[in-house]
């Protein structure tokens, strides 16, 4: 904390960082396991190609178990499970981990300004409580409905419903963040060191960027875990009130509902989809955690 | 304190004035129409009727202030009505729901009750398994236990409830056949077979929702314990010669509870919201189910006012997080 | 001693009848489930079939429709013909009379005046009737006497039973609705919920959304009738959990449309439970062509309207090819199981009202390739899509979200893929879809894509008036708010004459005859409704529930008064 004096060594303190996270073996194996499955599911599709089948050879392989020809079986349409599971990788894992920064970003940057900025924090906290307020479903409706056809017109159908996804999950998830990182500035910026920083004059900019947001990491980690899930999950709810990507595009979230009626008969159905955003899900809390211990320089210490 | 109470709550009316002319435009512009559900061998001229006769070919604003009316004079009084017997509100219109054409509150207080006991409880649940594995795990951060505390967790909240739940009734009333998938909406506590019926009943959404809940509140104390713990207090706690027991449970504890609070009170509301999947999945006629079915059916009258009740609550508990902050850190002033 | 004997004997011999038949309210409760809630228990309020099924269990018409479509009287003594004079010669008339001594549950009489203010109370212009239809032609009902009712039409009516008939129109009790016309209609919510009727159950309890509890009615006109002394209907969930606490967990005797999966179908009839019962009626999974131009492109207003002939579809040829390609029994079988059959007709049923189109079930690629080629569609460029003039065969395939849905949208995509042609998939919320929200892009009326699927059906056995929806009259455009049946904006002077024919025309034979030429006409002669799948309701009881007769032309609870324990 006495960086008044000391002038900023940003490279070293970058090595020292990943000096710190290298020794945590769980953010180690989230780190692994989050680059296997991003490269997997960005190199898979072209190195897994399924047999072109037609129709009718299809349906008679429907519901398959897993085989040398279909690793993880085939679908209730004969399709191949594993071909399915890494094109719905791509997006799953796309939206989960862009809404969350999107949702983390703005929400942390809610939560600092209404924390820390007493004449700003009514009106922040009134805007948050009515997002939260707003039921969900008929909102992201009236979204899609409003802009869908807008942002395709700009960017293409597909990159377009991805966008406009991506930006319904995180605009309405930013909530709870926004939240919890003001109470968290609400302690800190009673703390001795920034008002230490502030009667010597620091400015708020600085005082936020150096000794609050630093301290708000753990909490925002815990809500960026979260928040991947989350949003896996909803693009699965979306997919399914027809508000997400084409029907014939699958995602995980999607493989794993309508592995659900299925889920009596085949079980497997739903354990491949499950077990990717679980997978997904632990691996970035693992590396939040080594992130966190990496960043407080108390732990980095011992 | 009390000034800053008494100035919040003055500001809340405005705010949720704003909050419910926005619910109301939403939930209006949405697409959709309260005749969606029905069959499609009624012709389209029956369908202008029937809309007609709800009111919903009216403008949005006659619709909107009829609906602040309704909602702040008629409501009341007739609930005031019903307590004095007296007729303040007769001859008086209270918000129908356009799908089954009966007053909204006279729902609401039909599905109160369950959504308070099953949600409710397994709120409960959740909290008292989170908070001590949350404990236990930051002060043995990267023990078996705390190892163990995570994979829970993480399960916990990347199975949604959708997926738990439907596990559920495989496991536990297909197979097993222990509980019924299907809650009694009707049943009365009278005795002891009665109770442990309804126990049996709420057996299942209790540990779907209760899953979901306890990870997360779990991963909050947790990383918030291990923020504490290594801050210079605790060390000068432990100087002192104080008792781990002291150190962790007075000081650490207190100190780590801030975004628990917050995470907490931002939940409670929901409880009243009910649980939309967890509520379907088992037929527990709660909020959450009434919510998704109106809005399912366009049913603006409906949604608008849960919606609209949702937002008291969740400015109300949002007041009370910021005054358990000024309890629990009094360095934390609203001036 | 003797005497005595005698006595025991007559007890025994009318002791041992009722054994036989049951007698009232003697085999405890009846629960049903179904995925939708019940919200409301007068059919006149709602469109609901879930509110219709359960309103049938306490409300009843003079006559209902019976699983093989004939009629049966209910509160009437019989079904008034011009045979027996009961219909006026001219048609402009019909004449029920009313079983002597009915009484309401309350106990109170029914009389003729009750039928007359029914009328009433559906056509009051406030009241917002959502079966209006059913009074449609209807001048007058009269109370001849207390237990005579006259309908008169404003003119000839071929088929005069629609008011009263079936449990979409049955008759209320005067005295409980007399308060609750036009306007009032909705405010009445203790009538609304709790309807006073003659059936063989009464509402005790009700539950919005959620549940009805119903005792039996003691002054139920069989009085052997009905078996169960209570019922009760819980809904919500889904078809999965319907299904599955009738089959597989036993909680519950009934579950109205459990359609599942096919492999969930065999797996839960394994649990020895229960049984899936189908009733197939004029239900048609089908696809409709859109013979106007959907393109984004063109100004608002021309969009979607006949003022724009579809650039692809326009072709009767591309529209054939589309059908042939397709292999109706991979979608039933992967989609419906038992619970479907392939079709190729709009109208598949009653027998004698069905054509005998069966041209389009075997699928024929080849053919469909041909016809395409001859249409000047051919793949020039090479990139496995068909072109013509440097556009390219693109077909936009939009539908309802649902499951089954989404696996034809897959399987059509294929096989239209392997004939060269382009498919872009769209899956709408089906709130939005059936909505008719005049706002939004996407309701099945404005139909701003090329081809959609969904399923219709016929309201009553005879087809007229569902064959009326292919009109040119019926048109949906901007003018009409996109309100409007005639979803593929198909118009045909031929069509229009032969309808009009059709609502002239008395004899029952004649009447067939035309339906299915019109029939045709839509389908195999210019290919703009495609059918795909004759789709039955599907429903699960229990093994110990006797008396379920599944009926697709009525409410499938139409005799729950029959129903009983099996021992």
């Amino acid at each position: 904390m006495s960086d008044s004096g000391a002038p900023p060594r940003p490279a070293s303190q970058l090595r020292d960082i990943w000096h710190q996270f290298r020794t945590h073996k769980g953010a180690l194996f989230g780190l692994i396991t989050l680059g296997v499955l991003i490269a997997a599911v960005l190199i898979g599709p072209w190195l897994w190609l399924p047999e072109k089948l037609s129709v009718a050879e299809a349906i008679k392989l429907k519901n398959q178990g897993p085989s040398l020809r279909f690793p993880l079986g085939t679908d209730q349409l004969g399709r191949d499970m594993l071909a399915r599971m890494l094109l719905a990788g791509r997006v799953s894992l796309a939206v989960g981990l862009v809404a969350m920064v999107i949702a983390i970003v703005f929400g942390t940057f809610i939560g600092i300004l209404a924390g820390y900025f007493r004449r700003l924090d009514g009106a922040l906290m009134r805007l948050t409580d009515m997002f939260l307020a707003l039921p969900l479903i008929p909102l992201l409706l009236v979204m899609v409905m409003l802009f869908r056809d807008r942002v395709a017109a700009l960017i293409g159908p597909e990159l377009g419903a991805f966008t406009l996804i991506v930006f319904a999950i995180g605009i309405t998830s930013w909530m709870a963040t926004a939240r919890i990182v003001r109470g968290e500035v609400l302690t800190l910026k009673e703390r001795e060191y920034v008002l230490a920083a502030r009667s010597i004059g620091a400015r708020p900019r600085r005082i936020i960027l150096r000794h609050i947001l630093p301290n708000v990491v753990s909490p925002v980690m815990v809500a960026a875990t979260l928040g991947v899930a989350e949003a896996i999950i909803t693009e699965s709810v979306l997919s399914f009130l027809g508000l997400g990507f084409p029907p014939d595009f699958p995602t995980w979230g999607r493989l794993l509902f309508d592995g659900l009626q299925y889920m009596q008969v085949y079980p497997e159905r739903v354990v491949w989809p499950g077990l990717a955003i679980s997978l997904t899900v632990l691996s970035v809390n693992y590396i939040g955690d080594g992130l966190r211990d990496a960043l407080d320089p108390r732990i980095r210490g011992r | 304190m009390l000034t800053f109470t008494l100035r919040r709550l003055l500001l809340a009316v405005p705010t949720l004035l704003v909050i419910s002319l926005v619910i109301f435009l939403v939930v209006d512009l949405a697409p959709g129409s309260p005749m969606s559900e029905i069959p499609l061998t009624i012709p389209p001229e029956v369908r202008r009727k029937m809309i007609a006769a709800l009111g919903a070919d009216q403008p949005v604003f006659v619709r909107y202030l009829l609906w602040l009316r309704q909602f702040f004079w008629v409501e009341p009084a007739s609930l005031f009505d019903g307590w004095f017997g007296t007729a303040l509100a007769d001859g008086e219109q209270r918000i129908l729901s356009w799908q089954s054409r009966s007053p909204v509150f006279s729902i609401i207080g039909q599905r109160l009750p369950q959504t308070l006991t099953v949600i409710g409880t397994a709120y409960i649940v959740g909290i008292l398994i989170a908070l001590p594995i949350g404990i236990y795990s930051a002060y043995r951060q990267y023990s078996w236990f705390d190892q163990a505390g995570t994979l829970f967790a993480m399960i916990g909240f990347s199975v949604p409830t959708f997926f738990s739940g439907t596990l559920f009734i495989l496991l536990f009333a297909v197979w097993l056949g222990w509980f019924p998938t299907k809650y009694d909406t009707q049943l009365e506590v009278r005795d002891w077979a009665s109770f442990w019926q309804q126990a049996r009943q709420m057996a299942m959404p209790v540990m779907t929702l209760g899953l979901a809940n306890a990870a997360a509140i779990s991963r909050y104390m947790r990383s918030s314990m291990l923020e504490n713990m290594g801050m210079d207090y605790v060390r000068t706690a432990r100087a002192k010669g104080m008792s781990e027991r002291t150190v962790v449970l007075k000081h650490v504890l207190r100190n780590s509870l801030i975004p628990v609070v917050t995470v907490i009170a931002l939940g409670i509301p929901s409880i009243f919201g009910g649980a939309i999947v967890t509520e379907n999945l088992f037929g527990v006629n709660g909020i959450g189910a009434a919510l998704i079915g109106a809005i399912q059916a366009n049913d603006i009258p409906m949604v608008q006012t849960l919606a609209f009740i949702f937002a008291v609550l969740i400015v109300l508990f949002n007041l009370i997080a910021d005054i358990l902050y000024g309890l629990l850190d009094p360095r934390i002033r609203y001036e | 001693m003797n005497m005595k004997a005698a006595l025991l004997g007559a007890a025994a011999v009318l002791g041992l009848a009722p054994a036989a038949f049951a007698e009232r309210g003697t085999d405890g409760e009846v629960k049903l489930t179904f995925p939708q809630a019940v919200s409301i228990m007068n059919p006149y309020l709602t469109g609901g079939t879930k509110d219709i099924l359960a309103a049938a269990m306490v409300l009843e018409p003079l006559a209902v429709v019976d699983p093989n479509g004939v009629l049966v009287p209910r509160l009437a003594i019989e079904i008034p013909t011009v045979e027996n004079g009961g219909v006026s010669a001219d048609l402009t008339s019909i004449t029920w009379k009313l079983v002597p001594g009915l009484k309401w549950s309350d106990g109170s009489p029914v009389t003729a005046d009750d039928a007359v203010f029914t009328w009433q109370y559906c056509t009051d212009p406030a009241g917002g009737c959502s079966q209006a239809t059913k009074y449609d032609g209807v001048a007058s009902v009269e109370a001849v006497d207390p237990s005579t009712i006259k309908v008169t039409f404003s003119a000839p009516k071929p088929n005069p039973y629609t008011a009263f008939v079936s449990g979409l129109s049955p008759i209320l009790q005067k005295a409980q609705f007399a308060n609750c016309l036009g306007a009032a209609a909705p405010t009445c919510t203790d009538a609304n919920t709790m309807p006073i009727g003659t059936g063989p159950f009464k509402v005790t309890g009700f539950t919005v959304n959620d549940t009805v509890t119903m005792a039996m009615n003691e002054n139920y006109r069989d009085p052997a009738k009905p078996a169960f002394a209570s019922a009760v209907i819980k809904g919500g969930g889904d078809a999965e959990s319907s299904a599955r606490a009738v089959m597989e967990t036993g909680e519950f005797d009934y579950a109205w449309n459990t359609q599942i999966p096919p492999d969930s179908q065999a797996a839960m009839a394994a649990a020895g439970k229960g049984q899936f019962v189908v009733a197939f009626g004029t239900l048609v999974e089908r696809l409709e062509m859109n013979m106007t131009d959907p393109s984004p492109d063109l100004p608002e207003g021309e969009r979607s309207t006949v003022k724009a002939p579809h650039p692809i579809l326009s072709d009767i040829r591309v529209r054939t090819a589309l059908s042939k390609a397709i292999d109706r029994s991979i979608l039933v079988e992967v989609g419906y199981g038992a619970g479907g059959k392939p079709t190729c007709n709009v109208i598949p049923g009653p027998e004698g009202w069905a054509s005998d189109n069966e041209g389009c079930i075997a699928q024929d690629m080849a053919g469909a390739k041909a016809l395409l080629d001859e249409a000047g569609w051919t793949d020039s460029d090479g990139d496995g899509i068909r072109d013509k003039d440097g556009k390219k065969l693109s077909i936009l395939f939009q539908t309802t979200v649902n499951p089954i849905r989404q696996d034809f949208q897959a399987l059509i995509k294929d096989w239209w893929t392997e004939l060269g042609v382009e498919v872009e998939l769209k899956a709408i919320d089906p709130g939005v879809f059936f909505g008719g929200d005049p706002g939004s892009p996407d309701t099945f009326q404005k139909f701003y894509a090329d081809v959609e699927m969904y399923a219709n059906n016929s309201e009553s056995p005879d087809p007229e008036s569902y064959l009326a929806q292919y009109l040119c009259s019926k048109i949906p455009s901007p003018e009409t708010q996109w309100q409007g049946e005639n979803i593929n904006r198909f118009c045909s002077a031929d069509y229009d004459a032969l309808h009009a024919e059709l609502t002239k025309t008395t004899d029952l034979a004649k009447r067939q005859d035309i339906a299915k030429k019109l029939n045709d006409m839509v389908t195999k002669d210019s290919m703009v409704v495609v059918p795909l799948v004759h789709r039955g309701t599907l429903s699960a009881h229990a093994n110990s529930l006797g008396g379920v007769q599944i009926n697709a032309w009525d409410m499938e609870t139409w005799n729950t008064a029959d129903w009983f324990r099996i021992k």
